[in-house]
């Protein structure tokens, strides 16, 4: 206790400075800017304000990117309430009774239920996040490679098994992703493998060209194809933002209610945010109804604020395998990994112990970080609806703009455009073919991680693949996929889970 | 046999030749033994089970009861060509292209013509439109990303300056 407590004020002292208050605030701010942007989820926006934290001290890049994680999730929240256009899948429950509430001129209660459910549910995993932040790590330091690869595979997993749509395809993704991890030099022959003798891709394909080409063009592409339809805003009765009594007093039980699951959920490999707003609303829904509430799906508060908690709560525990294990559960994370990597911190086990200034600085502005979403965001309301007001015609140019700075900014190279144009051109066809392409960004950047770890158990154990299930750790973290698996293709399970994606 | 859901079919055919692909480009590496992997061990590896699973998906894709939202749709031809077309022309513009002795033209060139490649992908083109935002969008770029960020950049034609 009196270590979590030495810990988080270390972690203040780095934080509080006001320099890097203000990169939180600048994170924050930039990242519901475009993340209110509809059809832009953290995905595309982490990758397009990446290049702005080149410039700055690894901490207060890491400080910043945060930011720009939470703002972008609370301005997807924030156009899902108003106009029914969730930025991301982890928004789309949010839209079902936010937007009715917003239609029905209750959009300043849903808009704060959000703010106020989020900002609890952050403070709450963050402190699970640096409890829990220690004994984890002592646990990834009896990891040898095997247990690294078994424990990729069950994150692999994981993050298909709740991909909505074909299981197939989402693992066919996956695969995919690893691959394209595999071009570019062979850190252990020096072989320059898939690279067809051009030196750029002796360096592998960027994560950064990957993420642009296929979730920032194959978007906008994908919105331009569909007719702009008139987006219903609802502008003009954002002006009492706080929820009367009752609101208060249904929505904490609820808020409560996502906190935990959300933290629990956001723990395990491929959870996170998505998994956890969709539990937490299916939760609300399957309480009883009190006398004179109003049901889900015509604009109920906590079916606000429960999935909106749920989703922050799992984000934040979400970090907890990164920063321990050094290993990304979900694309977003798998982003971050490259732009420590790009700052020259490998995430990992070994970041506590020797960079405990940065581990718990972090830890401490994700928490600030929190704070400045509500302190800035529902004041700044009407500043985000007029954004939206903004006709997609005048918007796209500046997006298509922002990724292609972005990624010429990274190597200051023209060779990364041609690469994302290409990667623009198949993210289209993603699109069209019906594959999600959150998994191939987890394996691209899992790829080459998989093949060392996969390599030096090989190794070490003389070329026995039994040592993947004789290491007692190692096999039960493979057990534990098995079943994930073996209950994902079970037929009840498998027609439920279709129709819970069906219900979105 | 009919075709249940074309996307299917598209996804397990793409999946099939681009496993086939890495299967047959990780034969150019050396193998080594599963106690020593060589370069071409693990993509050879990913690559078979990729195809095999374009396979599955591909067949999966047959059947008489065609699926809801199997079908593949319009091509998106318009935005596809001048979205992807505006980054490349961006690219262009901005570094040249040395190869055939294309000059770099700087930021600012890059940007405008990015605007208006990209805005052509938008059926309402209007040419009124496309100046006014390619002036924000040239001010505001050079502010932020060169003054504030001091991202660098060549910022104007090669003949300016230098």
């Amino acid at each position: 206790m009196t270590d979590l407590i030495d810990h988080l004020s270390l972690g203040f002292s780095v934080a509080f400075t006001m320099q890097n208050l203000l990169y939180a605030l600048l994170g924050c701010l930039l990242g519901t800017l475009i993340g209110v942007l509809p059809g832009l989820g953290p995905v595309t926006t982490i990758a397009m304000l990446l290049p702005a934290t080149y410039a700055l001290p690894p901490i207060a890049a890491l400080i910043m990117l945060a930011g720009i994680y939470y703002g972008a999730q609370y301005g997807g929240s924030t156009t899902a309430i108003l106009v029914n256009l969730p930025g991301e899948a982890s928004s789309v429950v949010t839209a079902l009774d936010g937007y009715q509430m917003a239609k029905k001129g209750r959009a300043g209660p849903a808009l704060a239920a959000a703010g106020i459910g989020s900002f609890f549910a952050g403070s709450v995993g963050t402190l699970v996040l640096a409890a829990f932040a220690v004994p984890l790590t002592e646990v990834a330091f009896m990891f040898g490679p095997a247990e690294y690869f078994s424990l990729m595979v069950l994150g692999l997993i994981g993050a298909v098994v709740l991909a909505s749509g074909s299981l197939l395809k989402a693992i066919a993704m996956i695969i995919l992703g690893l691959l394209f991890g595999m071009v570019g030099t062979d850190v252990n022959s020096g072989v320059a493998r898939f690279s067809f003798d051009i030196p750029e891709l002796t360096d592998g394909l960027g994560f950064i060209v990957i993420a642009m080409g296929v979730f920032g063009y194959g978007e906008i592409i994908q919105n331009l194809a569909k007719p702009e339809e008139e987006r219903a805003l609802n502008t003009k009765k954002v002006s009492g933002l706080m929820p009367t009594k009752a609101d208060f007093k249904a929505m904490m039980p609820a808020i409560l209610r996502g906190t935990a699951l959300g933290s629990a959920l956001g723990i395990l490999p491929g959870g996170g945010a998505l998994l956890s707003s969709f539990a937490a609303y299916t939760i609300e829904k399957k309480t009883k109804l009190k006398p004179g509430e109003v049901p889900f799906g015509q604009g109920n508060i906590r079916g606000v604020a429960a999935p909106e908690a749920a989703n922050n709560a799992g984000s934040q525990t979400s970090f907890i395998p990164l920063l321990t294990l050094g290993i990304p559960p979900n694309a977003v994370m798998a982003l971050m990994v490259g732009a420590m990597t790009i700052h020259n911190i490998q995430p990992g086990p070994q970041v506590m112990t020797s960079n405990p200034e940065l581990f718990w600085g972090l830890i401490a502005s994700m928490w600030i970080g929190n704070l400045m979403l509500v302190i800035l965001n529902l004041p700044l309301v009407g500043l985000w609806i007029k954004l939206l007001s903004v006709p997609y015609r005048w918007m796209f140019p500046a997006i298509v703009l922002f990724c292609a700075v972005g990624v010429y900014s990274t190597n200051n190279n023209t060779f990364d455009i041609w690469t994302t144009g290409m990667f623009g051109v198949i993210g289209y066809l993603f699109v069209k073919f019906g594959c999600e392409p959150a998994p191939l960004l987890l394996g691209l950047i899992l790829g080459p991680m998989m093949e060392e770890n996969l390599r030096r158990a090989m190794l070490l154990s003389r070329g026995d693949w039994g040592v993947f299930v004789s290491r007692p750790i190692s096999a039960s973290l493979l057990a534990v996929a098995a079943l994930l698996l073996l209950i994902v293709l079970s037929p009840s399970i498998k027609k439920k889970r279709e129709e819970a994606f069906v219900e979105e | 046999m009919a075709i249940k859901s074309q996307k299917d079919l598209l996804a397990g055919l793409m999946f099939t030749l681009t496993g086939a692909a890495f299967t047959l480009g990780a034969r150019d590496y050396d193998m080594g033994t599963s106690g020593r992997m060589g370069p071409g061990y693990f993509p050879l590896v990913l690559g078979v089970i990729l195809a095999g699973l374009g396979i599955l998906i591909t067949l999966q894709s047959f059947g008489n009861k065609p699926q809801p939202g199997g079908e593949i749709g319009h091509f998106a031809w318009r935005p596809l060509i001048f979205i992807i077309g505006a980054n490349l022309i961006f690219g262009l513009l901005l570094g040249g292209l040395p190869s055939v002795g294309l000059p770099a033209m700087g930021l600012i060139v890059a940007i405008i013509g990015l605007t208006f490649v990209s805005m052509l992908a938008s059926k309402d083109f209007c040419i009124k439109r496309a100046i006014m935002l390619s002036a924000i969008l040239t001010v505001g770029s050079y502010l932020v990303f060169v003054k504030m960020l001091g991202l660098t950049f060549q910022v104007w034609p090669w003949f300016v300056g230098a």
